[in-house]
């Protein structure tokens, strides 16, 4: 028996199927992945992410620590609720994890990091916040439920009262915002608007079930990886992990490299990369023909070669799609190596999808 | 609980196998296979008159999540493939001992059908699994 969420009985109260994810047991889909995708893209879907590690971190010195620990520049993050996304790079420069962090207040900001890499990432994060005297604690009790869909933010809205939708409606996007004991932002991971909510374990269920009563779909892990390989959004472990920078992620956009003078954990090795120009680059495949591109597949580039990291159909395009590292001397076009064939693709800019309509011509 | 039709054989690797009365074979995969699998995307299969070994990977089914072979549940040569697939692969999930059938098999010997399991043996088989 793996970690199991608040939600685990409602997800079998649903017709779940479960899954192994990480060491949590997770509904992969409820009957159909392509449905739930549909459904995400066209009205409104839910997703149980509470298998996710929230941190917060208190101190005076929290803003320092966070200067020092991330890629990206927290001091992008001047008005309250503000959310970033960064890489957490290891000396090297190499990605550690990736992660959003919140700005609640002066000296409390909030880390929402993988599950998979959650004892990596607490260890790190400890051991560098120690010589700033940051208090780093996780909030296990907290469920998370994401709602996403072009009719997520009306859907869920309708759930609350007039005084937390005062609060909630004027929501910019990428900010959050405290409602009683419960944490509403406007982020997400499937190229469409809507909410990440964070709540108190025990009231997860109970709202879990109004928002399928208001009609958004309930959907699995599964979908959620097809969602935000159309958005174009990295996945850790797949796209990048410890082993490549930033540069060669499709993430170079995240580092913050202005002031010069902000020196962060990886930031010396990233100069170096940058300054000999990276070798390959991070791209998006377009199958011209049938079949479905995966993750670890080999692309051929003249005589060079690069690998998908990942990939998959595009239940949004009806065509299949990947992410790949490849030479940076690729052009419009390479092939890829499916079961001993090479399949013509096409180079494509991610997103391939985004607000549920295609970023790329077909 | 999948449906298992009384009139089919099926092998271990969750392949069906129904005789014709021109002594042909027509296969697919069993409703329990396309739900394990989920939603099919795509479909590859053998050429015409392609010979095949018993147990031989034949043709590849890819669902959303992976792709998994299609094993030939007996020696034979393939007479006809089912080519409505390539632009409606979910037929498999929708419709697997129907519209989903995968291919039409000339068996190189008709007691090899005898060999597959039984609609109870199979019925065993996946809920033992």
């Amino acid at each position: 028996m793996g970690n199991r969420t608040p939600l685990y009985e409602s997800h079998k109260a649903m017709g779940a199927k479960l899954v192994d994810f990480a060491g949590w047991d997770m509904p992969i889909h409820y009957g159909s992945q392509l449905e739930e995708h549909h459904a995400v893209r066209r009205d409104a879907g839910m997703f149980d992410v509470s298998h996710m590690t929230v941190v917060d971190l208190h101190g005076d010195k929290t803003r320092d620590f966070l200067r020092y620990l991330l890629a990206n520049n927290i001091d992008k993050l001047q008005n309250p609720g503000k959310a970033l996304y960064s890489c957490m790079l290891n000396e090297q420069g190499r990605v550690l994890d990736d992660l959003i962090v919140y700005f609640l207040t002066e000296n409390n900001f909030r880390l929402v990091v993988n599950s998979a890499t959650r004892e990596k990432d607490l260890a790190w994060i400890i051991k560098q916040a120690a010589a700033f005297d940051v208090q780093v604690i996780e909030q296990p009790q907290l469920a998370m439920i994401a709602i996403q869909g072009p009719n997520a933010r009306e859907k869920t809205l309708s759930l609350f009262n007039a005084e937390q939708r005062k609060v909630v409606e004027g929501l910019d996007l990428f900010f959050g915002a405290e409602v009683d004991d419960w944490f509403v932002a406007r982020t997400g991971y499937t190229g469409e608007d809507g909410f990440e909510i964070m709540l108190p374990d025990v009231e997860a269920p109970a709202f879990w079930q109004a928002l399928a009563d208001a009609g958004v779909q309930p959907c699995g892990l599964g979908c959620r990886d097809t969602l935000r390989l159309e958005a174009g959004m990295n996945l850790y472990g797949a796209d990048m992990d410890e082993s490549v920078s930033p540069l060669v992620s499709g993430l170079g956009w995240t580092i913050g490299w202005k002031p010069e003078a902000r020196d962060f954990i990886g930031r010396k090795a990233l100069e170096a990369e940058r300054e000999a120009g990276p070798e390959q680059k991070f791209v998006g495949l377009l199958l011209e023909g049938r079949g479905v591109l995966r993750g670890h597949q080999k692309v051929v580039v003249g005589d060079q070669t690069g690998e998908t990291t990942s990939g998959g159909f595009s239940p949004t395009l009806q065509r299949s799609i990947a992410l790949a590292r490849v030479p940076a001397s690729i052009g419009a076009r390479c092939q890829v190596e499916i079961r001993g064939k090479l399949l013509d693709c096409k180079v494509v800019k991610p997103p391939f999808v985004r607000n549920g309509k295609a970023q790329i011509e077909l | 609980m999948s449906e298992v039709p009384g009139d089919l054989r099926y092998s271990t690797s969750h392949e069906w196998v129904r005789v014709n009365e021109d002594g042909t074979v027509t296969t697919g995969i069993s409703d329990h296979a396309q739900e394990q699998l989920g939603d099919l995307v795509f479909v590859e299969l053998p050429e015409i008159d392609h010979e095949m070994e018993a147990e031989e990977a034949c043709a590849v089914v890819e669902s959303v999540k992976a792709a998994s072979d299609f094993y030939a549940p007996i020696a034979g040569t393939v007479v006809e493939v089912n080519e409505d697939l390539a632009g409606a692969p979910e037929a498999v999930n929708q419709d697997p001992y129907g519209a989903g059938w995968l291919m039409r098999i000339q068996p190189s010997s008709v007691d090899d059908v005898d060999r597959l399991m039984s609609p109870e043996e199979y019925r065993e088989f996946i809920e033992s699994e």
